[in-house]
């Protein structure tokens, strides 16, 4: 009897527990289905909070405000070279702090971790300091600058973690072989990484994307896509902003099961070895 | 190659990226200082006086915005710990072969503007709105009461935007748990809530200790909440540093309050580290 009842009773905290979980991802959910939702709205307003009816015509023309088009062209420009630069210098370092033993290497860690500890309205505050101390103007290349700056941290913990418990006898073998360093790690390292680096990349480009605060301090008179809707939510939100918003939220969905696909398909390769012989 | 220039590469890696961050983060700092201890405005120029007042005024003048800050960004925090731990905790242990899926759907929000994910809550919290109706048909709000404009709408605002950042740190420490630890515990007739106090969060503790700190810190910073969910009556520190810096052109008042935002959030963090170590706070462990 007593064993029958702990399990009734297991049961239902089992169901309660998948109840709430359930309800922990609607929560995140709900406000995304309405942003889809809302795109086909036919608003009456000059606002799009309250529901009309269907429309496919914000989707007809989703470029019909040329200057939240030229914000977002801004905004994925500003994106494109953040990744790349960010990425790159994030990789670098990510190597030489899981490969290497150095003097400094503690006080270097914690160096890279202070700007992800700090708020953004911190590190734009300050920047923009800068900024306005040495007279520099603000404008696309601020914030490129503004950019690359809190993405390095980003990509060096996503590379790093990948690094981690990373088979060196790959490369080893290739230097054995007679490679010389540029070429193992052109050749083999990279290839190796590769999927580390696509995800460091894929998060650099949405952070890039997103950011608003930061960007915000930055600016100058230069328009991000954040930056229109920030100005335009105090005077009116044509519903493009939820068509665009949710083109970047397929394309971004795109890419990363891409790269799950990738990565899963690189685990199986690397678990692929020469069966030992006899 | 030789000794001494393989012990250089580390440096010439790092070389790069550490430049552009103590340009552009360190340096900043240094100058964000000196403005705030300068007096003087944007037509007469800003005199450096060393006039450390502007640090006791700003804390006299926006007490009730600091205040504010950290106790909404607080509540959001345990908010977050409260939903992100269970809905953890299913995927790492009840997952199976969802568990992908059901960690692309807790990412899923950040495919999406902050702005924009922002605004979709006041489309769901509005005056005329389905959540308003159905909470007035069950007598849960007044006839003339709201959500939007409220303490309650900012916090739930600021719980949403950053609760990815808490579930995922708290998932990747119980993924590392070993089921079979769980079922030794039950077979060794350990009651359930022993087995959750005493294996599951001492497992799970570094993960919380890091989704504590990504939540809180630019949950206390943020201003985006409060601004499009919230009324004046609800304006958080940031608001406050954002328009003094950008609308008033207060620079000196503006550089001292984002100091005093860091130095709080840092002597938090620094007591926070005393209880639970500061190695899981850089992850500088994992590298060892």
């Amino acid at each position: 009897m007593e064993a029958v009842a702990l399990r009734v009773g297991r049961r239902a905290l089992n169901g309660a527990l998948n109840f709430y979980a359930g309800l922990a991802l609607l929560y995140l959910l709900v406000p995304l289905a309405i942003i889809l939702l809302f795109s086909f709205n036919d608003t009456r307003s000059r606002f799009n909070f309250i529901w009309n009816g269907f429309t496919l015509r914000h989707w007809e023309d989703p470029f019909a405000f040329p200057d939240l088009t030229d914000a977002l062209v801004v905004s994925i420009q500003i994106g494109l070279l953040t990744t790349l630069i960010a990425t790159a210098l994030g990789t670098l370092m990510a190597l030489a702090l899981v490969r290497y033993q150095f003097r400094g290497r503690a006080p270097t860690n914690l160096f890279i971790f202070i700007p992800l500890a700090t708020p953004e309205v911190v590190l734009g505050a300050s920047l923009l300091s800068l900024f306005i101390s040495i007279g520099f103007a603000r404008g696309f290349v601020s914030i490129l600058i503004a950019h690359v700056m809190f993405s390095v941290s980003f990509v060096v913990v996503t590379v790093r973690s990948r690094l981690i418990g990373f088979d060196r006898s790959i490369e080893e073998a290739a230097q054995d072989l007679g490679a010389t360093g540029l070429q193992t790690f052109f050749r083999v390292t990279l290839p190796l990484i590769a999927p580390a680096v696509l995800a460091a990349a894929l998060l650099t480009f949405a952070l890039s994307l997103d950011d608003f605060v930061i960007t915000n301090f930055n600016a100058g008179s230069t328009v991000t896509y954040p930056l229109y809707i920030w100005g335009a939510a105090r005077v009116s939100i044509p519903p493009q902003v939820n068509v665009l918003a949710a083109m970047i939220f397929l394309f971004t969905l795109a890419m990363m099961l891409l790269t799950v696909w990738q990565q899963r398909r690189a685990e199986q390769l690397a678990q692929i070895r020469p069966e030992p012989e006899g | 190659m030789s000794r001494t220039r393989r012990s250089l590469v580390p440096y010439a890696l790092l070389a790069p990226g550490m430049l552009w961050l103590a340009i552009f983060f360190a340096i900043p700092l240094y100058y964000m200082a000196e403005i705030s201890l300068k007096e003087g405005t944007l037509e007469t120029g800003y005199q450096l006086t060393w006039h450390f007042q502007t640090y006791v005024d700003a804390i006299k003048n926006y007490d009730s915005q600091l205040m504010r800050s950290f106790q909404y960004a607080g509540l959001a925090t345990l908010i977050s710990l409260a939903i992100a731990f269970p809905l953890a905790y299913a995927i790492a242990f009840r997952g199976g072969r969802y568990k992908t899926a059901l960690l692309l759907m807790v990412i899923l929000p950040f495919f999406t503007t902050y702005l924009v994910r922002t605004l979709s809550w006041q489309t769901i919290l509005d005056d005329s709105g389905l959540v308003v109706d159905a909470l007035k048909a069950v007598g849960l709000l007044a006839d003339d009461g709201r959500l939007l404009a409220t303490t309650n709408a900012v916090v739930a605002g600021i719980t949403y935007n950053f609760l990815p950042f808490m579930i995922l740190p708290v998932y990747a420490a119980l993924e590392r748990i070993d089921p079979r630890m769980l079922e030794a515990a039950y077979d060794l007739y350990a009651k359930r809530r022993d087995v959750i106090t005493r294996v599951v969060v001492p497992a799970a503790a570094p993960g919380i200790v890091a989704g504590v700190l990504l939540t809180f810190i630019p949950a206390a910073g943020d201003f985006v909440n409060a601004e499009l969910l919230g009324t004046p009556q609800q304006s958080m520190i940031g608001t406050v540093i954002q328009s003094r810096y950008l609308e008033i052109t207060d620079y000196p008042t503006a550089a001292a309050l984002s100091f005093i935002l860091m130095l709080i959030i840092l002597v938090l963090v620094l007591v926070y580290a005393r209880f639970v170590g500061t190695e899981s706070l850089t992850g500088a462990e994992e590298a060892r």
